[in-house]
């Protein structure tokens, strides 16, 4: 049953940020029973598109028609009201409510003036059922994993809209089997007639589900394309502006590392986090930390950063040793981290750029030594040219910036303190293809310049481009290890899925 | 001047023309209806006036701000500072006689940045939310200065005591000096060492900042002692005024004219960027509201409603939301 009709139509739509114009004269159309990606890099306007849409930014310029009616939504509850739901990258729910709770927050059933829980628990069970999840509604949301968390934001987002749909990345915090279970509630939505915007930065996915894509690129429309007629190629063509090739995409070839050891972690445990993991780094090696969610890589990082403390072990680095850590300790040793969570652990909001890319440094320096004012714009002046930050003037706030230009500043952060090893935990997650492929290459760069690199990431492929060796983990636990030419996708999936004893997929590989 | 530096400036300009304009419309209101506001005489080569009595008053509103100001950039808020004031003149003045005067005024500062140190502690390394952390202090304190005294509104007859709070220093109070001091002080640890970009970063976003190598607890104990300081030396300004130490009423409800200083100061209360300029120039708009009532002779007890009600006006045109909301509707006028 694809109508086919136009659902929304977006015309000539304009926004302007203070310095940036966001989106210039953009057209989108969702017609009835289609899943229609959202593409474009970081800062092509995505974002903002579906701000204006849903009324959290007003917009400039534009009209915007739902079932051929002019309509203005001028916040998210109005959109709401009409009928266009949203689901936000991050997770807008409250973890300490109950499941039942989140799902009828501001719209909790009552009889005679009082809620009405009876009701509630069972419309909750009942709507969860049609998204072929069994939990108990009654239980907190922060009993759940992330991904059943964002099931839970897209049943609430299902029941509320009355046609609309907008998936801001639901995926980049779900693994394969999660995936394919959104996807299939997808599938039986469009094929209930409703339209839906899915904005994503994995590839194969847009493939796999979408029936149309419109791309974006700095704020100006590209085109409309029907998923079936549009090359994987072409698409990355038109998101990045110049041409890409799937050959771009090897294995690392040259490696740089001299044998001299820079971080050497013995037995290093915690209990309930990470069992015990012996292993060293060389100066100018990228060692690649692969293993699923959950499986203590990144658990693994912050001990060795010091955000956790291991109960037992010793960590070497240069001629010292350590028991214990805490991060200014590891950033006077020379040691960098950029957190997984850019947003939570990475930023600071409401500072510039310039203040961003220099915390570290004075933090190693101590608040008694200041950096003047000059030396300091001295330094960000450099990394915004070295790594290419895009943004009018240092003096922006950061949350200005787009994921990508963030995860820079946030290595220019730790690049200004001059570390001789530098943790990456997801260093692309959230980032668009260019900036991913800019970033890897960086990281190639900054080893062949003598700086030893730890990397953790969900995607396979990116760790094999840029590691010289992996060490693989399992259930907290350190299973191997796989090196040189020995390096593939497969080679790696199936040292993580031998043994068994995990019911867990690994997550899309992306790109 | 650099470019960067001008920008820094019309960042500030922008957040500091709330409260300057509601102080110039403050002014502009005595101009008008209070005789004699801003007539001002040398008597003894001492400066006398309303506007001097204001900025000698508003002295130690203005010291607590400053120390609250920190506070509250760094996400949290300290209700004991009233208390603090009496702990501290209780101590100078039972000691004053005893031992040398700078001995007891160290004591008292000691005594104050001890009263920091406690709320500190609770806060940043007991994980004691802020508000029920200096609850603590706030109440028992007066009690601690009640046992100081005794019980009675202990005085003294130190001239050099009084200086502090009512001598005259080039034509002017010298309580001004003290407050300035302060101020020109707490200015050059934000300006001149990391301390405003720790706390700033802190403020907005505790975990990054220990990421980046930033110990917030240091931060926060070290702001609730210079918070704990400013509330001694404000203990100073208002016993040696009143050449005496009253533990019940010394600074009472002070507290609250310090936050509102910080929040028409263009200081959030969720932390992060913090103006000491627009605190000080809060602190002179609360005085001159104070001393506008009581000129105006409105009656003891409608004073708080007269207070609130410009208090509101204040605030809600510093909002950017009520500020927009006014916008479209003035434009909607117009169209229509």
């Amino acid at each position: 049953m694809r109508s086919g009709d136009v659902l929304l139509k977006m015309e000539e739509v304009s926004k302007t940020f203070p310095g940036v114009k966001a989106l210039s004269d953009v057209n989108f159309t969702l017609r009835q029973g289609e899943v229609h990606a959202l593409m474009g890099e970081n800062g092509a306007g995505k974002s903002t598109l579906i701000k204006v849409l849903t009324g959290v930014h007003p917009m400039d310029q534009g009209k915007v028609y739902l079932n051929g009616r002019p309509i203005v939504a001028r916040s998210p509850l109005e959109a709401q009201h009409l009928g266009i739901s949203t689901v936000y990258q991050e997770i807008n729910l409250c973890t300490n409510l109950s499941v039942a709770e989140n799902l009828y927050i501001g719209r909790l059933p009552r009889r005679r003036g009082a809620i009405d829980w009876k009701k509630m628990h069972a419309d909750s069970e009942q709507l969860l059922r049609r998204l072929n999840l069994n939990l108990d509604v009654k239980k907190s949301l922060s009993d759940y994993s992330v991904a059943i968390q964002q099931m839970v934001a897209i049943a609430r987002a299902v029941d509320m809209s009355s046609g609309v749909l907008i998936l801001d990345e639901p995926t980049s915090s779900l693994d394969a089997q999660e995936v394919q279970q959104l996807f299939a509630v997808m599938r039986k939505l469009r094929d209930e007639g409703m339209g839906i915007v899915f904005v994503t930065h994995f590839l194969d996915q847009v493939y796999e589900i979408t029936d149309r894509i419109t791309i974006l690129r700095n704020g100006s429309l590209v085109g409309e394309y029907e998923t079936s007629k549009l090359s994987k190629s072409s698409l990355v063509t038109h998101m990045i502006g110049r041409e890409w090739k799937e050959e771009d995409e090897h294995r690392k070839t040259e490696s740089s590392y001299t044998p001299e050891v820079v971080m050497a972690a013995k037995s290093l445990t915690r209990a309930g986090s990470i069992k015990p993991v012996s292993l060293s780094v060389r100066k100018g090696e990228v060692v690649g930390l692969a293993g699923l969610l959950g499986s203590g890589r990144s658990e693994f990082a912050n001990l060795i950063f010091g955000i956790d403390q291991a109960d037992s072990g010793v960590m070497t680095l240069g001629a010292e040793q350590f028991q214990s850590m805490n991060p200014k300790k590891a950033i006077r040793q020379g040691i960098g981290f950029c957190p997984e969570d850019r947003k939570i652990a990475g930023i600071v909001g409401e500072l510039t750029i310039r203040e961003n890319i220099v915390l570290a440094l004075q933090a190693k320096k101590g608040i008694f030594n200041y950096i003047p004012l000059k030396k300091q714009q001295e330094i960000a002046q450099r990394f915004i040219d070295l790594l290419r930050i895009k943004t009018p003037s240092m003096e922006q706030r950061i949350d200005n910036l787009s994921g990508g230009n963030q995860q820079k500043v946030i290595l220019a952060r730790w690049l200004a303190t001059e570390p001789k090893l530098l943790i990456l935990d997801e260093p692309t997650r959230g980032i668009d293809v260019g900036s991913k492929g800019e970033i890897r290459r960086l990281i190639l760069d900054l080893a062949k310049s003598g700086l030893s690199i730890l990397i953790i990431s969900s995607e396979l492929q990116e760790m094999i481009e840029c590691a010289d060796r992996i060490v693989v983990l399992r259930d907290r636990m350190q299973v191997g290890e796989i090196s040189g030419g020995d390096m593939n996708e497969a080679s790696i999936m199936k040292m993580i899925a031998e043994g068994g004893g995990t019911s867990e997929q690994y997550p899309q590989t992306g790109s | 001047m650099s470019n960067t530096r001008r920008r820094a400036a019309n960042i500030m300009h922008t957040k500091i023309i709330w409260p300057l304009t509601a102080l110039a419309a403050i002014l502009l209101f005595n101009l008008f209806f209070v005789p004699g506001f801003f007539h001002m005489e040398i008597k003894d080569g001492h400066l006398f006036g309303s506007l001097i009595d204001i900025l000698n008053r508003a002295a130690p509103i203005m010291v607590i701000a400053i120390g609250m100001t920190l506070v509250i950039a760094k996400e949290g808020i300290d209700i004991s500072v009233g208390s603090v004031l009496a702990i501290a003149g209780a101590v100078a003045i039972s000691l004053i006689g005893v031992v040398p005067l700078w001995m007891a005024i160290g004591a008292a500062l000691i005594v104050g940045a001890l009263c920091g140190l406690w709320n500190g502690v609770l806060i940043a390394y007991l994980g004691i939310q802020p508000m029920v952390g200096t609850l603590i202090l706030m109440t028992v304190g007066r009690g601690i200065a009640q046992l100081i005294t005794e019980g009675k509104v202990l005085t003294t007859d130190s001239k050099s005591y009084g200086f502090i709070g009512k001598g005259f220093f080039l034509g002017l109070p010298f309580s001004i000096f003290i407050a300035a001091f302060v101020f020109l002080l707490v200015l050059y640890l934000k300006k001149r060492t990391a301390l405003g970009l720790f706390l700033e970063a802190t403020g907005t976003n505790k975990v990054s900042s220990e990421y980046a190598g930033v110990e917030p607890r240091k931060i926060y104990l070290f702001v609730y002692i210079v918070c704990g300081l400013c509330a001694a030396i404000a203990g100073l300004l208002v016993s040696s005024n009143i050449s005496s130490a009253d533990a019940n009423n010394a600074g009472l409800w002070i507290e609250l004219d310090a936050i509102l200083a910080v929040v028409i100061g263009g200081t959030s209360m969720r932390g992060g960027r913090f103006f000491l300029a627009g605190t000080v120039i809060g602190a002179l708009f609360i005085q001159s509201l104070t001393t506008t009532i009581y000129s105006m002779g409105v009656p003891p007890e409608r004073i708080m409603v007269v207070k609130a009600i410009v208090v509101i006006i204040v605030s809600l045109m510093q909002s950017d939301r009520f500020r927009q909301m006014f916008q479209q509707k003035s434009k909607k006028a117009v169209i229509g």
